[in-house]
């Protein structure tokens, strides 16, 4: 310890007592020298997840937070194992003694011991002592086989109990009852739960909730019986039952006790504070002494008793924001209750008040038994006040958010028990915690976004992006940021119209840029910009005016290769260093003998780094150099599989009715029909396609951009906006159709639609989603608009335009050093190369 | 060459263009660039992007994106900023600063003489 350091006492090394020091050490590492007294043996746990000690599922090493080296590394003086007794507030010491290694670390009674009184003087203590079980009264609970669950120690005798026991009795149908049951089954004994309450979980749920919890344990096999007040454990010189205030009885070999918890106030008591059910806190969680603080469990404030992780978390700030002077003037001012969790595997969320108390409360209520489902929401004045989720919770996040927040909650209660009927995206992205990431390019988080909305004041996607650079790289997740604006903001600038451009340079929604460019006849990048930007060229915006143009001009589109992403100036995919990967078109996922031996040649002259087999159904060619790859094409001879661009890459199959004895539809012939017609055309972001020769759906035809399945009959259902990537979407059927022809022509017209009205970088999920399939349907099928003529004619115009880029390029250079890597002209020595 | 070009660049004993401070190396004709790219040259033992805007100014800056390294001579150019083709972080090139992040890359004198790219090579004359 240094000069000038302030001496502080922390009394347990609990949950509490150890957050509370780690939240000090985080404001101020050096203010204090920090001495904690710890009753049991070990460093710090986490207590939360003792059941799956006794369950089996961790190790007693696996939940410990903070090892005892942790405490030497931070220079805190640990006295583990030794129990503080009395704050000596004149003397200002805090005294401890040894436990013997027997005693119980939470037991009531002052332990004898002839181990010397330990004595710490401190400036500030902070009590956190927590609870203990509370058992209640009734004869024999001494008996052995009878436990309590609370610590480690206390799962090691369970367990070693188990072993020798048929049958189980837990005492207490809470939240830890329930759990130590669960611990039980694992042991292989049948456990009968005993409540005196008429409920299970009287704390969080209602008594319908119960009811429908208590039929799934039962089907669990553990019994349930409520209403029993236990009045003795029986058995001697070990249990061999209980018995009840009714007068029944039940065999049992041994007995866990979980009713509860009381706040441990010994040491309060025996220092003169005050204590009423826990030790009495004002809002910055000082006792009656303001140099005493306490902390979690044994803390009573404002008449609560807190007993879940949040409220202590909350409350360990508020104490280190004061006694480090951080911000002297925090305040504690209570937590609204919220948990999720697993009751024996069951999903449950609870929070606030889930029995109605108002006369004008709105309740909604949804009960599915035979799945053991319950949901129920109390909604007053527009706001959530309370809410269970039995049995399937996946809506507790968006749930527990409202609640905290008391944010309005939407029109559609069924909304909040199932998820909007389109995905639910806002339910799951409120679900995410803050350092989840959200731009996976640029590694943005949840919490990151949520500042630049919140703090920095960015109210469009764009302001965000600049903010963050969330949704610069892919732009994937710019739907998800445009929702956390939705969630956080609630006033997002509708009237930003940079938002509706189809590129950013460029000042015109995407109808009006190309009708602009229509009637000016533009056909290169730069002269868009010239006319449209006063020559400034923005570099984001020219792949995406490429692209638009390739598809606007299919033969007369001046290709400035400038305007693109290197892989598309060179046809190949950069790689993380910079190196290139060549995928040859393999038509349909159908190769031969003599087109691999010549992939296998030019992967040992090119002494090619690695040969993949692609999820395309096609050989990728991976580590190649810039410098290598006309002359790779030249010795492949085989068209590109664009496995770089924007474009229809590629179309899957199964082995449909060649070889398969459950093909209805010749899958692969159709297959390479789509690839030969559509390869190589451009469109606002990837296509990947394939053919399933049956329902069986091998070749993932449900998940893909454009799909068709053989349904028998000679009948094909065409999918459209599947996707299985980041996102995963089952496509929507368009229609069924009779041949393969017209797959094609179905096919072809959703392309040219997609490529005329999609956004720059919408995968087709995102665009079937935003018109929906109804549409779609209505123009692409009924021909509704009367433009189906002329989406297969320019469909068409774009599939004779298509010239392979590899042969095309590989006879000669599109423009100088396409293919030259860096160039050496001077050596380290300032010698010119010649 | 104008007036004060002469008075700063002058012609090396070999005949090659040198300023006073770097030697000012030629790395070929402005056209070996194709418009509105960058290029890659290894000018003693470093390797440069310079890059060629179509309205006729031309940049230089270390080829290695602050980020991962990506290779910035590929990148798409505009406006005075590279985008980098690995993940998309914007570099100015006149600065070397990059847009949204506190980083930057080293940038490198170079101009157009006769049609011809001269950069500063780093090595004192």
């Amino acid at each position: 310890m240094s000069a000038g350091q302030r001496k502080l006492v922390v009394v347990g090394n609990g949950m509490a007592g150890a957050r509370v020091v780690e939240e000090i050490l985080q404001r101020d590492a050096r203010q204090f020298h920090i001495t904690m007294f710890g009753a049991e043996p070990y460093g710090n746990y986490n207590r939360i997840l003792l059941s799956n000690v006794l369950n089996r599922t961790q190790s007693a090493e696996q939940i410990f937070l903070n090892p005892l080296a942790w405490y030497a590394q931070r220079d805190i003086t640990l006295h583990a194992g030794v129990k503080a007794q009395r704050i000596d507030r004149e003397r200002k010491v805090v005294i401890g003694r040894p436990l013997p290694p027997a005693a119980l670390p939470y037991g009531a009674d002052d332990v004898v011991t002839t181990a010397p009184a330990i004595e710490v003087p401190y400036d500030q203590v902070i009590i956190a002592t927590g609870s203990r079980p509370f058992v209640p009264p009734m004869a024999g609970s001494d008996t052995p086989g009878t436990f309590l669950f609370r610590t480690i120690d206390d799962c090691d005798r369970i367990a070693a109990y188990a072993e020798r026991c048929r049958t189980a009795v837990v005492i207490g149908g809470g939240l830890l009852g329930l759990e130590a049951a669960r611990g039980l089954l694992a042991h292989g004994v049948a456990v009968t739960v005993v409540e005196a309450a008429p409920q299970l979980m009287i704390a969080q749920l209602d008594a319908d909730a119960a009811a429908v919890l208590k039929a799934t344990m039962e089907q669990m096999g553990v019994t349930v019986l409520l209403e029993k007040i236990t009045t003795h454990i029986l058995g001697q010189p070990r249990v061999t039952g209980l018995q009840f205030k009714d007068g029944s009885t039940l065999d049992a070999d041994m007995v866990v006790i979980s009713a509860g918890i009381r706040p441990i106030t010994d040491i309060a008591l025996n220092s003169g504070l005050t204590v009423e059910r826990g030790i009495v806190c004002d809002d910055q969680l000082h006792t009656s002494d303001p140099d005493v603080f306490a902390v979690g469990e044994c803390v009573q404030h404002r008449g609560v008793i807190y007993g879940l992780v949040e409220p202590i978390w909350e409350q360990a700030k508020t104490i280190a924001d004061v006694i480090s002077g951080v911000r002297p003037a925090a305040a504690y001012c209570g937590s609204k209750l919220a948990t999720k969790l697993k009751v024996m595997g069951v999903e449950l969320a609870s929070m606030g008040d889930v029995r109605s108390t108002q006369p004008e409360d709105e309740v909604v209520v949804y009960r599915e038994p035979s799945r053991g489902v319950y949901k129920k929401l109390v909604v007053r004045g527009n706001t959530l006040v309370g809410a269970i989720l039995l049995g399937e919770a996946d809506t507790a996040g968006v749930l527990t958010q409202m609640f905290m927040l008391g944010t309005p909650v939407p029109q559609r209660r069924a909304d909040l028990l199932f998820g909007t009927s389109s995905g639910a995206p806002i339910l799951s992205v409120l679900d995410l915690p803050d350092h989840a990431q959200i731009c996976n390019c640029n590694g943005v988080s949840k919490g990151q976004i949520k500042e630049a909305i919140q703090l920095a004041k960015c109210r469009s996607v764009s302001k965000v992006g600049a903010c963050t650079k969330a949704g610069l790289g892919c732009g994937s997740c710019k739907p998800l940021i445009q929702q956390f604006l939705e969630i956080y903001a609630g006033d997002v600038e509708e009237d930003d119209p940079s938002e509706h451009y189809y590129v950013p340079g460029v000042p015109l929604a995407k109808s009006e840029l190309i009708a602009a460019i229509k009637a000016r006849q533009l056909k290169s990048v730069s002269a868009v910009f010239r006319e449209f930007a006063e020559g400034k060229e923005d570099p984001g915006s020219k792949p995406g005016l490429a692209s638009l143009l390739k598809s606007l001009w299919p033969d007369e589109y001046e290709d400035e290769r400038d305007a693109r992403f290197i892989n598309d100036r060179v046809h190949a995919n950069i790689q993380r260093d910079g190196t290139f990967s060549v995928v040859p078109r393999i038509y349909g996922g159908v190769t031969s003998a003599a087109e691999l031996r010549r992939i296998a040649n030019v992967a040992v002259k090119y002494d090619v780094r690695m040969v993949k087999i692609t999820g395309g159904q096609r050989i990728d060619l991976l580590g190649v150099k810039k410098e290598q790859l006309p002359a790779m094409w030249k010795d492949l001879g085989m068209p590109s599989g664009h496995a770089y661009t924007k474009s229809f890459r590629t179309c899957k199959s199964c082995v449909g009715t060649d070889f398969c004895r459950y093909g209805l539809g010749d899958a692969i012939a159709l297959a390479q029909a789509i690839e030969r017609r559509f390869q190589g055309v451009e469109s606002p972001h990837k296509m990947k396609l394939a053919t399933a020769g049956c329902p069986r759906n091998c070749s993932e035809a449900y998940v893909k951009d454009l799909g068709a399945v053989a349904i028998g009959g000679g009948k094909w259902e065409i999918y459209l906006g599947g996707a299985a990537g980041g996102t995963v979407r089952k496509g929507d059927l368009l229609c069924t159709v009779d041949s393969h022809a017209e797959v094609l022509t179905y096919m072809g017209r959703f392309i040219q639609y997609y490529r005329e009205n999609a956004k720059y970088m919408e995968r087709s999920y995102g665009f079937v989603e935003r018109l929906g399939i109804a549409h779609l349907r209505d123009v692409l099928v009924n021909d509704s608009q009367g433009i189906c003529a002329r989406l297969d004619t320019e469909i068409e115009a774009a599939v004779a335009a298509y010239k392979d880029p590899w042969a095309t390029d590989a006879a000669a250079p599109a423009y100088p050093a396409q293919f030259t890597g860096p160039v050496a002209v001077m050596n380290e020595q300032g010698e010119l190369h010649p | 060459m104008n007036a004060s070009e002469t008075h700063l660049w002058g012609n090396g004993p070999d005949g090659q263009v040198t300023a006073l401070a770097d030697i000012l190396v030629d790395i070929g004709p402005i056209d070996a660039i194709a418009p509105g790219q960058g290029r890659a040259f290894i000018v003693a033992g470093r390797t440069i992007a310079v890059f060629r805007q179509r309205d006729g100014r031309v940049f230089a800056i270390d080829n290695q994106c602050p980020h991962r390294g990506g290779p910035l001579a590929e990148g798409i150019v505009g406006n005075g900023t590279v985008i980098c083709p690995l993940h998309s972080w914007k570099i100015d090139l006149s600065s070397g600063r990059c847009l949204s992040e506190a980083a930057c890359v080293q940038t490198h004198e170079v101009r157009v003489v006769n049609g011809r790219l001269l950069i500063a090579s780093g090595i004192a004359a």
